[in-house]
């Protein structure tokens, strides 16, 4: 099934911007990582498990009439490191962007050990997770040193 | 460097350099000759959780060398019952002492207060995370009775999950290529991911549940506490914590050099009739805390130990 295909699967938006090649089942959590939930008043389509050359299935994600912004992007180094993202205006690819996991995450998500100093959210320091290994991938609190659990981790958004 | 929060803030070079300083102040420690080597400095001793040997020997520590120390007292007469953050106490503290020694129930609070302070924390105990100044007595102690650090059979028995003391010393010992046996209950193992970091620096651990037969070839057996709290019943905890006591007729195939270590308190995991074997360390271990921490606290405000430290008081 062609690429032109899924794409079509959901209607051609007009101005937003469109994530591809998240990882099958990913969709979800690249919402949650973006704070795109029930309350957000832009429309947002979701396709998954459809067929990619590359990833074998993939899912899409379309939000219409928001441009994501890099720091908001990069919040999916966690959930979807490989995604592509285009920024659509007048049906158009405007602008390319690439996501970047850098050594650090800062102020995305707060560790998910229940005992860590951040679980005050009192406390001013940001939240810092180290990226100790990208394939497969493995963050560490920069204060605790607990591992992060990536299935948990989603639901830490801040 | 900044302050002391995991043994990784030291290298091996700097280990060996503070135990020389620690070896050489011992008459000083001792009472024997008065050496006021940090006169005109403050220690902060912010002590969030009970503690008597590692706030007690801080304590005494600085004023064998001379200096002050203040206390934050009981945490439930402190700002820190009306809601203070850590960040703003340490804002405080910082700016009333020279260097920081802490001790926080919530585990990387010491990393946070590092990064929170202008001043040198020392971190004395994170929650079930980091122990590195006990670390440093403990190392003392293995080589004031060895000589050595390098190529040591060390047994670490019982409570390995929330124990802090051998998180910190399964790191230190691992580097001087000690071979490490992990004796536990299965509830209280060494966590997953100190494991695993062991075996990436190519440490050579074992895991059992069996203390006793570790005994015969061991260098140093290192006791901890199995925490009644710990466990669902009561019933549980006595099979498990019978299984971690050590009586002195368990000896009687331990090498003659061998010695057993302890953080203190001990409850029953080493029975009295230990403490007049030629293996007990532990007491001797306690006063170390003195002097390793007098070494610290000098490298941390950058005040070098002379290289001779003599005359009698």
């Amino acid at each position: 099934m062609s690429q032109e295909h899924n794409m079509r699967r959901v209607t051609a938006i007009r101005n937003g911007t469109v994530i591809d090649h998240i990882p099958s089942g990913h969709a979800m959590r690249v919402l949650e990582m973006l704070g795109i939930n029930r309350s957000s008043s832009v429309p947002v389509s979701m396709v998954m498990n459809v067929p990619s050359k590359k990833m074998g299935t993939k899912d899409i994600i379309k939000v219409e009439d928001r441009e994501l912004t890099q720091d908001e992007l990069n919040r999916l180094a966690l959930v979807a490191p490989d995604a592509h993202v285009a920024i659509i205006r007048a049906y158009s690819v405007a602008e390319k962007l690439t996501i970047e996991l850098g050594e650090e995450v800062q102020n995305v998500v707060r560790c998910t050990f229940s005992n860590c100093i951040t679980t005050n959210l009192r406390e001013p320091l940001p939240h810092r997770l180290k990226v100790l290994s990208r394939e497969p991938l493995e963050l560490r609190c920069h204060y605790c040193g607990r591992p992060q659990d990536l299935e948990e981790l989603v639901h830490n958004v801040l | 460097m900044p302050g002391l929060i995991t043994m990784d803030d030291l290298t091996n070079d700097e280990i060996l350099s503070i135990l020389d300083d620690a070896e050489r102040l011992l008459p000083v420690a001792q009472g024997h000759v008065y050496l006021p080597l940090l006169q005109g400095k403050i220690l902060g001793n912010l002590f969030f959780e009970p503690s008597t040997r590692t706030r007690m020997s801080f304590e005494t520590a600085m004023k064998r060398l001379g200096g002050e120390v203040v206390n934050l007292g009981d945490v439930k007469t402190s700002s820190v019952v009306k809601g203070e953050t850590l960040f703003d106490t340490i804002q405080m503290v910082d700016g009333y002492t020279d260097i920081i020694a802490m001790r926080h129930p919530r585990q990387g609070a010491a990393q946070y207060a590092q990064d929170s302070a202008r001043v040198p924390i020392l971190n004395g105990g994170d929650g079930a995370g980091h122990h590195p100044t006990q670390t440093m007595l403990d190392l003392f102690t293995i080589r004031q009775a060895h000589g050595r650090l390098d190529g040591l059979k060390v047994v670490l028995a019982g409570d390995l999950r929330y124990g802090r003391t051998v998180h910190s010393l399964s790191h230190a010992l691992t580097r001087f290529g000690c071979e490490l046996v992990l004796a536990s209950p299965t509830l209280l193992k060494m966590p997953a991911e100190i494991v695993s970091d062991l075996k990436a620096h190519g440490a050579n651990v074992v895991e059992t549940e069996d203390l006793l037969s570790s005994l015969g070839d061991a260098d140093v057996v290192y006791m901890t506490r199995i925490q009644k709290e710990r466990f669902a019943d009561e019933d549980e905890y006595a099979k498990v914590a019978g299984a971690y006591k050590l009586h002195a007729s368990n000896l009687d195939g331990a090498k003659e050099s061998m010695i057993i270590m302890h953080p203190l308190p001990r409850v029953d995991e080493i029975h009295p009739s230990v403490d007049g074997t030629r293996h007990a360390r532990y007491f001797e271990q306690a006063f170390n805390g003195v002097v390793a921490r007098m070494a610290l606290l000098c490298r941390l405000l950058n005040v070098p130990v002379p290289a001779t430290v003599g005359g009698e008081a």
